[in-house]
């Protein structure tokens, strides 16, 4: 067990907290740079997909995990990016500008849909935001001198000033900067005081008001930021498929990225990446299960809604908080080996049970 | 003693056919504490929303330091100088008590977006100075034991003073304490009576609190105000407002009544 002896208060600020926490993820770092000569060509792509999913993911995590803030058509801004950067890279801008305008566009778009959250909560938001999410979609499909309708369109590769981005590894190079700068914005926000801004709406509005946070100011900033990142998902993705319709970004998408930050678990950084890894993998898993499945199981359409589905139920109900809850249980009952005990990471404490369900 | 802080004139709010708040008026001295008291329905926790602009009065106005309060709008009112708490704890509760603390500092946030993305130099020593702040109040409320730990994991008594440690974290010049001894025991209501002595004597901050514990009311507070459905009972020191006969009949009920329950029995 690590006991941090603190004696100033920058220890609280830092972005790692302790040695192990430089150790680990500087080696994990260390493998994502390397793994272009480690891995093969098919796992790299994974890799690539792993950490779209992320960002997309990191952005919708700050708006539902760290804002309160549900958003079913959160598919829609990865449209808007996709096809930002797809119609802009044919016209033959240079990545980072096409980038930018891709993330900007969708953080406007964004900011017109946070108006409804101003007044609506829980339900009502996502009612709101998944009928947006099909009006993008349709928009798309319809407005064919733009994006070529359900026909959908090619995506260039990248034009980076002759650099030669076209590769699976140069790609995925693209994706890991982006990445991993896209995560220390994230996590800069989160430790200044419009992270903390965001935590206070989430928890209680009305103190929030009272604390003086401009709601209407923050909710706006939580859903810009989260399809600015949305944005910046797509355009990579776009990049990646090299083909994008609008039917990649229609409301099973946006299940996908709510299954994304549910899974990985609401309120983490890391749940938006391990959200991210279990998307990406469960189908790999779901067809190597198969084979061993009878025939009328295994062959059978929908196999994987089912198991999503399933898996849904079982972290909703045994894991609220995640994946990445789960991985803290597991650590700290290492740490604590044998000292740990069942309720550690109860959200209520029991005497408290008649006090308010929640 | 003798500055005006706060200054209600002619209150009223209708909710519906409800007139929750009917005409009052009343001042706060700079440096007192003013308590509000009444039984359940009063309208005591009423004003106290006016007052944080959750309500906009129907008719009548409220002066802070000669500003008209219910000109501003809700969030800026604790940049005014004004914090709170609420009657039933209003924490957030997935964060820990030093995030709880530090959102309290937000009114004093000079930082930008732009440089908070990157977490430039400026938002780091922004922070180190906001900790510190923090700190002054961690050590006034004692709660250097509960420093990191999550608000939802904390007993009832201890959530209450985190509460008030979030209100002074905004360094407020008025600070609203609704029902501060509500659900404490003993021990925990006489810790509080010190803590908002202190808070009027050691930091200068006049307070304006709405309680039911009488004890408690007649040993912090300078000037009582009693309420009855929604208007002004009586006003003046503890001991002259508990004198009142129009408080006492509302609290115990008149003579007449006692006479007419003999006679039903």
């Amino acid at each position: 067990m690590r006991f941090i002896f603190k004696t100033d208060y920058d220890q609280d600020i830092r972005l790692f907290q302790h040695g192990g926490h430089v150790f680990w993820y500087g080696l994990l770092l260390a493998f994502l740079i390397t793994a272009p000569w480690l891995i093969d060509e098919y796992w790299l792509a994974q890799m690539t997909f792993v950490m779209i999913y992320g960002v997309v993911g990191l952005g919708l995590m700050l708006l539902a995990g760290f804002t309160g803030l549900f958003s079913m058509g959160h598919a829609a801004f990865l449209g808007v990016g996709a096809y930002t950067e797809a119609v802009l890279t044919a016209k033959g801008w240079p990545f980072p500008l096409s980038l930018a305008m891709a993330a900007g566009l969708s953080a406007a778009v964004g900011a017109v849909v946070g108006l409804p959250a101003l007044r609506v909560k829980g339900i009502y938001l996502g009612i709101a935001t998944l009928s947006f999410g099909f009006i993008v979609e349709e928009g798309l499909a319809r407005w064919d001198s733009v994006t070529g309708g359900n026909a959908g369109m090619h995506v260039k590769a990248i034009n980076l000033w002759g650099l030669d981005t076209s590769s699976n590894e140069g790609f995925y190079g693209v994706c890991l900067v982006i990445t991993v700068l896209c995560t220390l914005a994230v996590m800069n926000l989160l430790r200044s005081p419009t992270g903390r801004a965001f935590v206070a709406i989430r928890d209680s509005e009305i103190s929030a008001q009272s604390m003086g946070i401009h709601l209407a100011r923050y909710k706006t900033l939580s859903f810009m930021i989260s399809a600015a990142l949305a944005g910046v998902g797509g355009a990579l993705y776009a990049h990646k498929l090299q083909f994008i319709s609008p039917d990649q970004f229609n409301i099973l998408q946006s299940v996908d990225l709510l299954l994304l930050v549910v899974i990985g678990g609401l309120g983490s950084i890391h749940g938006a990446f391990l959200g991210a890894i279990f998307l990406i993998t469960m189908p790999q898993l779901i067809s190597l299960g198969k084979d061993f499945l009878p025939a009328f199981i295994g062959q059978a359409p929908g196999l994987q809604g089912l198991v999503y589905g399933l898996v849904l139920i079982a972290f909703v109900m045994f894991e609220p908080m995640g994946l990445y809850g789960r991985w803290l249980k597991i650590r700290t009952w290492f740490q604590l080996f044998p000292f740990y005990r069942k309720g550690m990471f109860k959200r209520q404490k029991s005497f408290q049970k008649s006090d308010r369900l929640k | 003693m003798s500055e005006l802080l706060l200054s209600a004139h002619n209150l009223s709010v209708r909710f519906g056919g409800v007139l929750a708040v009917n005409n009052v008026s009343f001042d706060v001295r700079r440096g007192e504490v003013f308590t509000l008291i009444g039984p359940n329905g009063a309208g005591k926790t009423t004003v106290f929303n006016l007052i944080s602009r959750i309500y906009t009065p129907t008719s009548g106005h409220i002066d802070f330091k000669g500003k008209t309060l219910t000109q501003v709008p809700p969030h800026a009112v604790a940049g005014l100088g004004i914090a709170r708490t609420f009657q039933n704890i209003e924490l957030f509760e997935h964060a820990s008590v030093l995030q709880n603390l530090l959102i309290g500092r937000h009114v004093h946030n000079r930082t930008g977006f732009w440089s908070q993305l990157l977490f430039s130099r400026s938002v780091h020593e922004a922070e180190l100075a906001t900790r510190r702040k923090v700190e002054e109040v961690i050590e006034f409320l004692d709660l250097q034991h509960y420093r990191d730990t999550l608000v939802a994991g904390l007993p009832y008594g201890v959530r209450k003073v985190v509460e008030l440690a979030r209100a002074l974290s905004t360094e407020p010049e008025l600070l609203l304490l609704d029902e501060p001894s509500s659900g404490l025991n003993v021990e925990e209501t006489s810790d509080m009576a010190f803590w908002i002595q202190d808070i009027q004597h050691d930091l200068g901050i006049t307070v304006l609190m709405v309680e039911h514990d009488m004890s408690l009311v007649s040993k912090v507070s300078d000037r009582v105000l009693a309420m009855n459905q929604g208007e002004v009972l009586a006003l003046g020191t503890p001991a002259q407002v508990q004198a009142d006969a129009a408080v006492i009949e509302a609290y115990l009920g008149g003579a007449d009544d006692a006479a007419s329950l003999r006679r039903a029995a």
